[in-house]
């Protein structure tokens, strides 16, 4: 049962995400970016990780792909842009492609994964506030501060010059 | 009662049952449950909506007099008239909509408010699923209603619709987060993120006298409780915040081309969110399914009644709050939102902090 739920959010994230890049609607492709993120929401649950499935879904769905929509939605006639989809040296680049895939299956192959059976954690964010506090403090703030930068560039774009 | 519980129950009267469809079928009473309280509260709430407003405006609202299909004593069956009259109405999609997604926009919205329902504790033991982090997951799963809205509204290819829906989407956005922040403030205090850990936090009094609860625990939270209630209200896209679907300006905003059964369930979900922003402000300020008086008539059954009462309570205040205010414009809508509630909400968070380090 396990099993094959898993295996259903792994096929969901594949399939959408192949039609993110190959719809020609962008609408369309935005719907399915909304599967992929789902999906990969799905996948934090099976990890455990609760607070992080959460995230992804406030963040990435309940954020992210909402300002992308507004983006496209504000565009003046956006669905009658027919976005190309033709490729240029197919030869070249299919062989890189290849060699990628083999590079990534050989890596995956020898890697000397860590494999645990973790039991279910009673606490996720707890455990994630202490870390962010201590460990992680620094990294916490650069983003902060990075965050707040990116804040004020905003509201400087977007302020009409007086 | 949670899901696991019925997974239990159902065990013990077919222990060789393999987990699977148990589990399948434990779900799917929750959800049939979770449908049918939406159900009854959009019936409900419609009808004491119609009432109330009628009695402010000195009207008498419906009575059920007409010829007919008579719609009950006072007027008490209008709302099943209303609901039979919509499933029998024709469904129409407009030519230049885009089929797909107008189809599935009001299911997104829907599921927005449904799946929210799912971490609401209606007494000490009755929740559909208590999880770790409860309180986030309700903020994470309302982001599904504004893709919904805004789908409903590109798709129709209306330009009131496309207005509606965006604007709906920037005041939602905004309104999440002085809403998140003063609840965030009572995560200080509780500790925890589960629905029933908060609640069953709010234990005791204050003084002596006042109950626990989290609005009665200091100035700050007191503070906190107003704002998220403000900005849950215009998370629902109602009056005074309703200028998603203002009618003078937009004809019905994002909704404009729907109708009969579809336009159902924008309604069904617009009370569904309702119920889980009343719900929430329930839980997190006004101490849950906890009795207002210390230590009597507590209990399962109690703890759903007094549940109930206070949903009901706020509800209404919500409808109050309708027919009383005017509708506020675009520009003053969003400064409310970042150049009041949101510092309000930060000065209140830091306030809280301190508090509870200090005197708490």
């Amino acid at each position: 049962m396990i099993n094959l739920v898993f295996w259903f959010f792994v096929i969901l994230i594949v399939l959408s995400a192949f039609s993110v890049v190959l719809n020609k609607n962008l609408i369309y492709a935005a719907i399915s970016l909304l599967l992929t993120f789902l999906g990969i929401a799905a996948l934090y649950v099976f990890l455990w990780a609760d607070f992080m499935a959460g995230t992804q879904v406030l963040i990435y769905i309940g954020g992210i792909l909402i300002l992308l929509l507004f983006g496209i939605m504000l565009t003046h006639k956006i669905t009658s842009v027919k976005i190309s989809h033709t490729s240029v040296q197919k030869g070249i680049g299919g062989a890189v492609v290849l060699v990628l895939f083999i590079g990534l299956l050989w890596m995956i192959k020898i890697t000397p994964w860590k494999m645990e059976s973790a039991m279910e954690p009673e606490q996720t964010v707890n455990t994630i506030g202490t870390l962010l506090m201590t460990d992680f403090l620094l990294p916490f703030e650069v983003a902060s501060v990075l965050l707040l930068g990116a804040l004020i560039g905003a509201a400087v774009l977007a302020r009409k010059e007086s | 009662m949670t899901i696991d519980n019925i997974i239990i129950w159902f065990q013990s009267w077919l222990p060789n049952a393999r987990i699977a469809p148990l589990y399948v079928a434990a779900v799917l009473i929750a959800a049939l449950a979770i449908f049918l309280v939406m159900a009854v509260n959009a019936l409900v709430a419609v009808y004491a909506e119609r009432k109330i407003s009628a009695f402010m405006q000195d009207r008498v609202g419906p009575m059920g007099q007409g010829p007919g299909l008579h719609a009950g004593k006072w007027g008490l069956l209008q709302t099943v008239a209303d609901t039979i009259k919509l499933i029998l109405k024709e469904d129409i999609i407009p030519k230049a909509a885009d089929k797909k997604l107008f189809i599935i926009a009001p299911f997104i919205v829907f599921l927005g408010a449904f799946i929210a329902l799912a971490a609401l504790p209606w007494g000490p033991t009755l929740i559909a699923a208590d999880m770790n982090i409860g309180l986030f997951y309700i903020l994470a799963v309302s982001s599904f209603g504004v893709i919904g809205i805004i789908f409903a509204a590109w798709s129709s290819d209306n330009k009131w619709s496309l207005f509606g829906g965006m604007r709906s989407a920037a005041q939602i956005i905004s309104y999440e987060i002085p809403a998140a922040l003063s609840l965030v403030a009572v995560l200080l205090l509780a500790g925890t993120l589960s629905m029933q850990g908060i609640v069953a936090n709010q234990s005791g009094t204050v003084w002596g006298f006042l109950p626990n609860w989290n609005i009665f625990n200091n100035p700050f939270t007191f503070l906190a409780f107003f704002i998220y209630f403000i900005a849950g209200v215009a998370e629902t896209n109602r009056t005074p915040f309703d200028i998603p679907e203002a009618e003078s300006e937009l004809v019905a905003g994002f909704h404009t081309e729907y109708s009969g059964m579809r336009w159902a369930f924008f309604f069904l979900s617009e009370y569904g969110n309702m119920l889980v922003v009343a719900g929430v402000a329930v839980v997190a300020f006004l101490g849950g399914w906890q009795s207002p008086i210390d230590g009597i008539m507590q209990g399962p059954l109690w703890g759903l009644i007094w549940f109930l009462l206070k949903m009901t309570v706020v509800i209404l205040i919500m409808i109050w709050w309708r027919w009383t205010f005017p509708r506020l414009r675009v520009d003053q809508l969003m400064n409310v939102a970042w150049k009041v509630l949101l510092p309000i909400a930060l000065f209140n968070l830091f306030g809280t902090a301190i508090w509870t380090l200090t005197i708490g």
